[in-house]
């Protein structure tokens, strides 16, 4: 009987070991396949699919969220389902896959995703892992001030006290380039806005998009510098090495550009959170460039 | 308006949305559950086993589970193997897979506990009446040793049922998802949203644990005699 014991445990151990080694021995397999799939045409295959994948945020409004009737709205989806409509000739041809910040890379490494509109921030690092398409929104720094003693230039804050977040880029922008203001850093942002609501600094630094909302809800404070320091951009971004893929989303971007869409979907999406009084040429990029 | 917090649950189609994403978190858990148990079993008899290499690739197995996060598994099998083996699987069905090997080599481990805890004159006195290899565990040692391997078992469903969470980062939407998705719609209107939904979800989370704890006492209080 301890035959079968035997037998029995060998064979387990067989099927998990096969099982491990299976997962290493396909690295071999993977790069042929890959070959392929960058050979097959990527919107060829959308096509064929007839259903564009596209990643975007579920819960970071105004620019992707989901309403109360559990469908997808904001800014991103927006201008993504006019991708939908000019690729595949209907606005509900889009798949939207819900992504998260800290995954957003992997999503589209993996093709799960074919491209990521969620907000995200062209940088460096993340050029050499994903191809960014041209921008069709930029964020900077901004000012928040009360309107009852708005500070509407940088000069004015000079001996003042001014309100930042810890390790933001309006901490280290002003560190940098304004030595002679005196900064308050706060870790949270809720904990940064009261310290502007009990007057602890005459105003606060932040992405101007945020601030836009905030001003918005928060009557009795605007923002008075509206854009400052270098400008970051949003753009769409496809797979590293989907040259076709990025090529149309370029020149769907430059067509758009004509007749104004970026504005539209501001004008959709952006205003009713930002209210009126915030020029829209302070965060949309109209056409892929930026003036 | 700030009391009426709650009214944000009732909104369009909330509730529904947040019963989905229940049923999500719910059928991933059970489903990795009940097959982790089984696997478990299985792995829990072989290291019992006395064969050294057998020993050694189990415990390989465990602690590969027990020491790489499950965030990292998921992130593994859901971008890595997939894209790898150049195949499509659903982050449901990967997370499904992911619960149900950590389930295994966890719970292996707890039957192995209860194996070994077994006195010694169990096996020889079932050797000596003569029953086989099968009759032996069949009749003597595994009824003996799921008793004493149900806290462990209940403990761990427990930890799989709160650790699905994590699902989110593979595009599944699961109730804290959704609740999410809920209270950052409506924050800057609501800001007592995040009470009431995180509330809600105690409670559902709750229901979906608190079964299993009267069922793990029920359970001992039968075998005890």
């Amino acid at each position: 009987m301890k035959n079968i014991k035997k037998i029995l445990a060998v064979f387990f151990s067989a099927v998990i070991l096969v099982g491990i080694l299976a997962g290493c021995g396909s690295k071999a397999t993977t790069e042929i396949k890959k070959d392929q799939a960058a050979a097959k045409s990527s919107i060829e295959e959308i096509k064929q699919r007839g259903k564009i994948k596209i990643g975007v945020f579920s819960d970071k409004p105004p620019f992707g969220f989901v309403d109360a009737n559990g469908k997808n709205q904001g800014f991103d989806v927006f201008i993504a389902k006019r991708f939908a409509k000019d690729l595949l000739g209907d606005e509900s041809k889009v798949e939207f896959v819900l992504v998260e910040a800290a995954s957003r890379v992997e999503f589209l490494q993996a093709n799960k995703v074919d491209l990521i509109l969620a907000n995200f921030t062209v940088t460096d690092e993340r050029k050499q892992k994903v191809d960014f398409a041209n921008p069709y929104m930029k964020v900077a720094l901004g000012v928040v001030s009360p309107s009852g003693a708005p500070i509407t230039s940088v000069d004015q804050l000079k001996g003042k006290k001014l309100i930042v977040n810890k390790g933001t880029t309006a901490e280290t922008f002003f560190t940098k380039n304004y030595p002679d203001i005196e900064l308050l850093k706060y870790d949270q942002n809720t904990e940064a806005f009261e310290a502007l609501k009990d007057k602890r600094g005459v105003a606060l630094a932040h992405d101007n998009t945020l601030l836009f909302a905030w001003a918005r809800e928060n009557t009795g404070y605007t923002v008075g510098v509206a854009s400052l320091g270098s400008l970051d951009t949003i753009a769409p971004a496809v797979k590293k090495g989907d040259t076709e893929l990025l090529n149309w989303v370029n020149t769907e971007l430059e067509t758009l550009g004509k007749e104004n869409f970026i504005h539209k979907a501001y004008d959709a999406s952006l205003k009713p959170a930002y209210g009126e009084s915030i020029d829209p040429e302070t965060v949309v990029v109209e056409g892929g460039k930026v003036k | 308006m700030q009391n009426l917090g709650i009214n944000v649950l009732f909104e369009g189609t909330t509730l529904q949305r947040l019963f989905e994403g229940l049923m999500m978190t719910a059928g991933i858990a059970f489903l990795s559950i009940i097959i982790g148990s089984f696997l478990g079993v299985g792995m829990g008899l072989l290291r019992t086993s006395k064969s050294k290499v057998v020993q050694f690739i189990c415990r390989f197995y465990l602690e590969v589970f027990r020491i790489i996060p499950i965030l990292v598994w998921l992130f593994i099998v859901y971008f890595g193997v997939t894209n790898a083996l150049d195949i499509h699987l659903d982050g449901e069905i990967v997370a499904v897979i992911v619960f149900s090997l950590w389930g295994a080599a966890e719970m292996g481990d707890i039957v192995r506990g209860a194996l070994e805890s077994l006195p010694k004159h169990q096996i020889e006195s079932g050797k000596a009446i003569g029953l086989s290899f099968w009759g032996l565990y069949r009749y003597v040692l595994i009824p003996q040793a799921v008793r004493r391997m149900l806290p462990g078992a209940i403990n761990l469903s427990t930890r799989m049922v709160k650790t699905t969470s994590l699902v989110v980062m593979i595009g599944v939407i699961d109730v804290v998802k959704v609740g999410q998705q809920i209270i950052e719609r409506s924050v800057i209107k609501v800001p007592t949203a995040s009470f009431w939904v995180y509330g809600l979800i105690f409670i559902l989370y709750f229901i979906i644990c608190y079964p299993l704890s009267t069922l793990s006492k029920k359970l001992e209080a039968k075998w005890e005699n």
